[in-house]
């Protein structure tokens, strides 16, 4: 059998919930949820849905410089997010807003970043949440050095430290980075998920330019344990998510998650999907939709009525409408931040060139 | 606390070399902060190609003495994790040759944190550097990689040139909040001299005149200090008077220390074994020239490396600066 065979044979992943919304069981990934926090979920979901569309919108409108989209991977960021524990700490891409969002973080701090406020000027520790990072799989060396330090701490396995997880795409397992923060991980036993969201595309490129096996199986070659999940099922992203946590957070070491997924999308509001992408992948992938299927279960089971998805509507749209009004009152910066958080200390070159600026500036007061 | 002080043994004085001296820091470093780790390629067992960090691995654990996988870029982008989780570390990167797969994670990311997140991150991580020629290395061994750290906002950029300064210089680097690249004269590291633990430091980031004198300014940092001084010694005999400053740091640059020298001189002299061209000795002398025009009785002159990768090894005495040619610009600068 050749490779290829074999990866286009290999297609299988975890699913608890199919398209259609129908409840599958897996005998690894038991999920029971209450009623109300399956309403979470959607409420997640679709309020992630809203904001991220009020963004797109207002780049449209000038007002933001550059959108990165997650339409179509709100579950496997829903999913994977309402995983993690308080002490958990996560280091994203540029997409992660799903997650964001289920870690507190308002979104109005990833519209500062996209508006050209600051370069994402939150405080990691606040809600556990380190900043984006642009720099495609250099956050993965930090996440894997963060969950070092959890072992020097001593929150390691007892089951209830600390871990990290860290987001990246299928691009970016090419990077040395990704591959040496693997090699780092494995070797040291490192609390540490590596969530991978296979969205199928670098910007133009395809990932059978990145790969010739699938993701997960990359994991089996650094010696920790890999497995792919559907990224469009939410209860399967939290149920798998969950468990490498609870693998990492008891000594067990890192695992690779691969949450297959598609970027429904463009790469960011200046790409042109249509340039390299047929739409009958689109309109396949459609079919697969996250928030479609959790509907449909909570409507066929009756735990939620039709009021219920209408005020969730409603909800997502006052949300995006407050988002919008907080995103044009955003003030620009004063010219002091050019240089007052570069060094903690006092450094001699900036302080001389910020006197010079000032006094600059007030030749024209 | 005060008796606890009288009662304390004084900490003795002793001839060390270089390597021995940055060593005795960092164990210092270490001892005094259980936070700080030393991480890098052979810095645990064999305690380091230079032996630099000798001995750490049996004091403190290889919690905190970490032999890295071989990659760099691995060794720096984990240290700004563990930083993130309150450790500082103190990488070491095996060779200036060896930096570059680590300069994404030093330019883009420790440098930029800070701003990045308006101050909320902090990354204390030192990153050392065994930098420069004239051992006789194969290629990638010998290189002065400065320019490119100093050139970049965010990193404090320091070279030490003598034991006693290393000692505490390591010290102040390890307790500096932002990231430091710490640069060592590696053909220096066997130099000994004496090592007085209880002497005051230096402020971190400060220039020093390591040799008074009224005739020319020599600026060095690094290898090229004891070069400097060595060229002083040979001018004095000749009955000129060489002043040479020891920068110390490239960032941020104490530029009060070489203004006020250069103007009691009226000549500078700019020395290091990087390429001259596009170097850091550029912007030493568009500083000068800048603010000591009317005290310049002649051009400041640079001296460095040629714009040539680094040769093989029996062509390196060509390449780095020695006394003749700092001597030579000297006379130079007295002929114009």
């Amino acid at each position: 059998m050749t490779l290829d065979a074999h990866t286009a044979q290999d297609t299988e992943f975890i699913q608890l919930l199919t398209p259609e919304g129908e409840r599958l069981e897996h005998p690894d990934y038991p999920l029971t949820l209450t009623d109300q926090q399956f309403r979470d979920l959607y409420r997640d979901l679709v309020v992630v849905r809203t904001l991220d569309g009020a963004a797109v919108a207002l780049t449209r409108q000038g007002e933001l410089g550059l959108w990165p989209s997650l339409l179509g991977q709100e579950a496997a960021q829903v999913g994977s997010g309402r995983a993690l524990g308080a002490g958990d700490m996560v280091f994203p891409t540029y997409r992660e807003h799903g997650v964001a969002h289920c870690r507190g973080l308002p979104f109005l701090n990833i519209l500062k970043l996209f508006r050209g406020v600051d370069h994402g000027g939150w405080d990691p520790k606040e809600h556990g949440f380190h900043l984006y990072s642009i720099v495609i799989g250099t956050q993965t060396l930090h996440a894997t050095g963060y969950a070092m330090g959890i072992q020097r701490d001593g929150r390691h396995g007892t089951g209830i430290g600390d871990a990290a997880i860290v987001y990246f795409g299928d691009g970016a397992t090419s990077q040395g980075d990704v591959n040496e923060s693997f090699v780092w991980a494995s070797v040291n036993d490192a609390p540490i998920v590596f969530f991978c969201q296979n969205n199928q595309w670098a910007i133009s490129e395809p990932l059978e330019r990145q790969t010739r096996i699938p993701l997960y199986r990359r994991a089996q070659g650094f010696g920790f344990p890999g497995v792919r999940v559907d990224g469009n099922d939410v209860l399967a992203c939290l149920a798998v998510t969950r468990r490498a946590l609870d693998l990492a957070r008891t000594g067990r070491g890192p695992t690779l998650v691969e949450a297959y997924t598609y970027r429904m999308g463009a790469h960011t509001t200046t790409d042109d999907p249509t340039r390299y992408r047929d739409s009958d992948e689109l309109e396949a992938w459609r079919l697969k939709d996250p928030i479609a299927r959790l509907k449909a279960y909570l409507s066929r089971e009756g735990l939620a009525s039709p009021d219920f998805f209408d005020e969730i509507d409603a909800h997502a749209k006052r949300e995006a409408a407050a988002l919008r009004k907080a995103c044009l009152a955003l003030p620009d910066p004063p010219p002091a931040e050019l240089f007052d958080r570069v060094y903690a200390d006092p450094h001699a070159v900036l302080e001389e060139e910020k006197a010079a600026y000032d006094s600059y500036l007030a030749g024209f007061r | 606390m005060t008796e606890m002080i009288e009662t304390m043994p004084r900490p003795r004085s002793e001839t060390l070399t270089l390597a021995k001296a940055i060593n005795q820091g960092l164990r210092k470093a270490m001892a005094d902060d259980p936070k700080v780790l030393v991480m890098g390629e052979d810095v645990g067992r064999l305690g380091g190609v230079f032996r630099v960090t000798d001995g750490l691995l049996k004091e403190f654990g290889a919690e905190r003495v970490i032999d890295t996988p071989l990659a760099e870029s691995g060794i720096v982008g984990t240290a700004i994790g563990l930083a993130l989780r309150g450790y500082r570390p103190v990488c070491e990167i095996q060779f200036d040759g060896f930096v570059f797969p680590a300069a994404n994670q030093i330019i883009t990311q420790l440098a930029k944190m800070r701003m990045r997140s308006r101050g909320a991150v902090e990354l204390p991580v030192v990153v050392r550097i065994p930098c420069g020629g004239g051992i006789g290395a194969v290629e990638h061994h010998s290189e002065s990689p400065e320019a490119y750290f100093a050139h970049t906002a965010g990193l404090r950029v320091v070279a030490c040139a003598d034991p006693a300064d290393a000692y505490r210089m390591i010290q102040q680097a390890v307790a500096c909040p932002d990231p430091v690249v710490f640069f060592e004269p590696k053909r220096r590291y066997w130099d000994k001299a004496q090592v007085d633990p209880a002497a005051e430091s230096v402020p971190f980031g400060r220039a020093v005149v390591a040799r008074p004198g009224t005739d020319a300014t020599l600026l060095a940092y690094g290898p090229m200090v004891k070069t400097c001084l060595e060229a002083a010694q040979a001018a004095q005999e000749d009955g000129r008077s060489l002043e040479v400053v020891d920068l110390r740091s490239l960032s941020p640059l104490d530029t009060a220390t070489i203004l006020e020298s250069v103007r009691r001189t009226g000549r500078c002299v700019v020395v290091h074994e990087a390429p001259v061209f596009g170097g850091f000795g550029g912007e030493l002398a568009a500083r000068v020239a800048e603010h000591c025009f009317y005290h310049l009785e002649a051009p400041v002159l640079r001296v460095g490396g040629f714009a040539t990768p680094y040769p093989p090894s029996r062509l390196e005495d060509h390449y780095l600066p020695d006394l003749d040619r700092i001597l030579d610009a000297v006379d130079r600068t007295f002929s114009w």
